[in-house]
């Protein structure tokens, strides 16, 4: 493997580390649970999803076959993540009084499912 | 008949998928293994899943996997800008409600967890009759426009896909 494949390799991993690095960065620099929240479910998808796509091309490169395990990281990925997030987001709207208070209506005669356990 | 053997007939074919991807390698021993895997496991396991989700149009969903996608790549550059550049408490943000349309939990699934990839927005709960989803914004300027672009480019397409 030589040149271009290579390089594109070296970029995809750089790219990765640096969304990487930056959704751990926002995870301690934001103020609030759920600010914080935002920073790990999505600047670690894009990172984690270059440093797969480098994978599947370094194998393709190196030893001439495809590897595609790397897509089933992807989905289980995109699976876990954003229920990750929503039942941190639930367990933090249950726990914390004032974030409680800044919900915005529902709209609809009934609450919201976190706090409207008896109906 | 046909459907006692095969009571998820989609869930079938997504697991001999899943297990050609997890050996990563495309053999004929193995493809029969994940056969025998996907016809096993849905039948052992039918009794938990009574309903039978169905997709009405797949070339949609293609569709809207691009789209999300693409939306990741520009989310994950938006916030990860927000995060360097901004300071956290100069960031307004806000939870909005999202009134829904959809009616089959799949959809709603589906929905809630692509507003947590895509821009800015996290699904934080769902109102307990399953109509409104609460969404938190990281920078909620314009918190109409983001329902709207929610409806628009997501929810609209679901509804095609799944009802």
């Amino acid at each position: 493997m030589h040149g271009i494949g290579e390089w594109a390799v070296a970029a995809l991993i750089l790219i990765g580390a640096f969304f990487i690095l930056v959704g751990s960065f926002g995870l301690a620099k934001l103020p609030d649970m759920m600010r914080r929240l935002h920073g790990p479910s999505k600047a670690t998808t894009l990172g984690i999803g270059s440093l797969l796509i480098a994978s599947m091309l370094n194998f393709i490169g190196v030893s001439g076959r495809i590897s595609f395990h790397e897509l089933l990281i992807t989905i289980f990925l995109f699976l876990t993540a954003p229920v990750t997030a929503h039942m941190l987001a639930k367990a933090h709207i249950l726990r914390s009084q004032k974030d409680r208070g800044s919900l915005s209506p529902t709209g609809r005669p009934a609450g919201w499912a976190t706090l409207d356990v008896d109906k | 008949m046909a459907m006692r053997l095969f009571p998820h007939p989609l869930l079938t074919v997504w697991i001999v998928v899943v297990w050609i991807l997890l050996v990563n390698t495309i053999t004929f021993g193995h493809l029969v293994l994940g056969l025998v895997l996907g016809v096993l496991i849905p039948l052992t396991t039918s009794a938990y899943w009574p309903g039978r989700p169905r997709v009405r149009s797949p070339l949609m969903m293609i569709e809207f996997m691009l789209v999300v996608l693409w939306d990741i790549v520009v989310s994950n550059i938006q916030v990860a800008s927000l995060i360097l550049f901004r300071r956290g408490d100069s960031l307004q943000s806000r939870f909005i409600t999202v009134p829904l349309d959809l009616n089959s939990p799949e959809a709603i699934t589906v929905l809630a967890g692509t507003i947590t990839m895509t821009p800015g927005t996290v699904s934080a709960d769902i109102s307990a009759d399953g109509r409104a989803l609460l969404v938190h914004c990281l920078e909620a300027d314009g918190a109409d426009d983001t329902v709207a672009q929610i409806k628009h480019r997501y929810e609209r397409r679901l509804k095609r896909i799944f009802e």
